[in-house]
């Protein structure tokens, strides 16, 4: 570090840095904003079974194990596009048929929801398997 | 140790490596249940597993970040802390706090625990990382605001110095984001977008802060090095830190309904992200080869050293394999993100506590530094667990990279659960090298009971 770059330049650089990309940030953050309802789905949220999946699916830590739209737990499938790839009905059979008790794999647990919450669930992920998420995941596998 | 007050961050420091081996025993459980998937059903399911794992670190790196917080801020001000009691007091409700969410994390069904604490009020539970129930979250704003209290009338009441001022703004910048955990949206896009404005802006933005005020002061004090000179080093590695990290939040902006511009965004400016590591790194080799005294406490030297490469390894160099969007696209939410997340954390956040720990606990307990046996045994554990996480990492990485293949670049691709039975064999490997870190973890608790020599205070 040269003699003529002193500690107060380089905190002046910091700040003005920091706050220069911030606001860029906060720029980016506002467009993000206004192109959403184009891409998100937000439609589907008129239906109130889809925000109470969203609840189902938060108080039940379904992210503890699995990911949706890439983010979670990677211990078991991505349920982003889940209703693409199993329909509802065999998602509803599945969650009520846990857990499978087979020695040795893993075992997702019975999380005793009644029929209409199993409706609620399938419809918050068909909500999120209609977002436009720029052509991910690769294939159906997730 | 300067002053009295100072002393206060040692249960912080005690506390900090109890939650550590929880959060170790945890990942060890959930290890194995990745290759002998019931293990422990239905008692403790790998979600239930997973918060705690996580919940502890982020707990124990927060109690570490106050205790260095605690020690550091006094000595930079030149005057005791503002409030002991408070900071005491803190400590208290902080612990029983993560030890009330954790008993409820383990014995109660987590719906029911969100119904028990007012989730209903203010749904925020069941996103990742922010698991903990509206009250500890609550708490979590409590403590923090006071806790920033009592560190900022200290520095105002004092010196202000460059360590001191940016570990200030990193922490209010902890606590600013934080707020955002608060906020959730039905809308799943929203959602995530601003749940990554508490994870990303805190791992890689205001994290860094702290992590680079703490290196810095330890430092100055192992190598002598003029202040002048560790301080600009300090502003130019935050100030490439954020100009590169707050943009780069764009890279977890590729594939979740936001728009597709942020892939140039986010591969740009986190592909620059390795750079402030890389000038840590540096930064702590340059230090210490210009170091004007020999400091007794070789073993923070050697974490203070370690910091800066395993940080760039982790963050740096892990972080770029699958941060550019068209290779992202096949490795987003794979074993390479787990790789990743557990070498940087590791690197980054786990050693810069240990650091000041290191530093700091021989200090408080009247002695420059350890004994010579004591700190062989505690470089013994630094090299068991960097190994360790080491390959951990490689593990991960191998897994990661075959699960890619056989599930998303194949042309018949695999299902998520046949492809796993397919890469089980490097989970039994990282289930191993998790073993050998719990051996560095205990090597390393057994450091501090062996006794130091009586040697004159710094």
């Amino acid at each position: 570090m040269s003699g003529s770059f002193t500690t107060s330049a380089a905190r002046n650089i910091f700040y003005g840095g920091t706050i220069f990309f911030f606001l860029m940030f906060l720029g980016l953050t506002y467009n993000t904003e206004q192109v959403l309802p184009k891409r998100d789905n937000r439609a589907a949220l008129a239906n109130p079974a889809v925000a109470a999946g969203k609840k189902l699916w938060e108080t039940n830590n379904c992210i503890g194990c699995h990911t949706l739209l890439g983010e979670g737990a990677y211990f078991a499938p991505e349920l982003g596009n889940v209703y693409k790839r199993r329909g509802g009905e065999f998602i509803k059979a599945w969650i009520k048929a846990q857990p499978t008790g087979a020695p040795g794999r893993r075992q997702m647990p019975q999380f005793n929801l009644t029929d209409k919450q199993l409706d609620e669930l399938v419809a918050f992920f068909k909500y999120v398997g209609e977002i436009d998420t720029a052509k991910w995941p690769p294939n159906i596998e997730g | 140790m300067q002053f009295k007050s100072q002393a206060v961050s040692k249960p912080y420091f005690i506390a900090a490596i109890g939650l550590f081996v929880a959060q170790i025993l945890f990942g060890l459980i959930m290890g194995l249940q990745y290759v002998m998937g019931d293990f422990l059903f239905p008692h403790i399911p790998f979600n239930v597993a997973r918060m705690v794992h996580t919940n502890a670190l982020i707990v124990w790196l927060l109690m570490g970040f106050m205790g260095a917080a605690y020690y550091l801020v006094p000595e930079e001000s030149e005057t005791e802390l503002f409030s002991p009691k408070l900071a005491i007091a803190l400590f208290w409700i902080f612990l029983v706090a993560a030890a009330l969410t954790v008993v409820g994390y383990l014995l109660v069904p987590y719906a029911t625990l969100a119904k028990m604490t007012g989730n209903d009020l203010l749904p925020t539970m069941g996103r990742e990382f922010l698991e903990q129930p509206l009250i500890t979250k609550i708490g979590i704003v409590v403590v923090a605001l006071a806790f920033l209290f009592n560190i900022t009338m200290t520095v105002l009441k004092g010196r202000k110095t460059a360590i001191n001022t940016v570990l200030l703004v990193g922490l209010w910048g902890l606590a600013i984001f934080f707020l955002f955990s608060f906020y959730n949206p039905d809308n799943v896009v929203r959602d995530k977008f601003y749940w990554w404005w508490v994870v990303h802006l805190w791992v890689e933005g205001v994290w860094e802060l702290i992590l680079g005020a703490i290196l810095a002061f330890v430092l100055i004090k192992v190598t002598g090095v003029d202040r002048e000179v560790i301080e600009k080093w300090l502003y130019v590695i935050i100030t490439l830190t954020l100009v590169t990290g707050i943009i780069g939040t764009g890279h977890h902006y590729y594939w979740i309904g936001t728009p597709e511009y942020w892939q140039w965004f986010g591969s740009i400016f986190s592909a620059l992200e390795p750079i402030p590591f890389f000038a840590m790194t540096l930064f702590a080799f340059n230090m210490v080869n210009r170091r004007r005294r020999e400091h007794p406490n070789k073993a923070a030297t050697l974490w203070a050293l370690g910091t800066g490469v395993m940080s760039f390894l982790g963050a740096g160099v892990w972080g770029f394999l699958h941060t550019l969007a068209p290779v992202n696209f096949y490795t987003h939410g794979t074993q390479i993100t787990a790789a990743h997340g557990h070498m940087a954390f590791y690197g980054a956040y786990v050693m810069v506590v240990i650091t000041m720990i290191s530093y700091a606990m021989p200090l408080m307990r009247g002695r420059a530094a350890n004994s010579n046996k004591a700190q062989v045994a505690e470089m013994w554990a630094f090299w068991l667990m960097t190994v360790s996480i080491v390959f951990i990492t490689l593990f991960l990485t191998a897994a990661g990279i075959l699960q890619v293949w056989l599930q998303r670049v194949s042309s018949t691709p695999m299902s998520f659960m046949d492809a796993q039975d397919q890469v089980s064999m490097f989970y039994w490997m990282r289930e191993w090298a998790g073993v050998a870190f719990l051996v560095g973890l205990i090597v390393y608790i057994w450091s501090f009971f062996i006794p130091g020599e009586e040697k004159a205070k710094a």
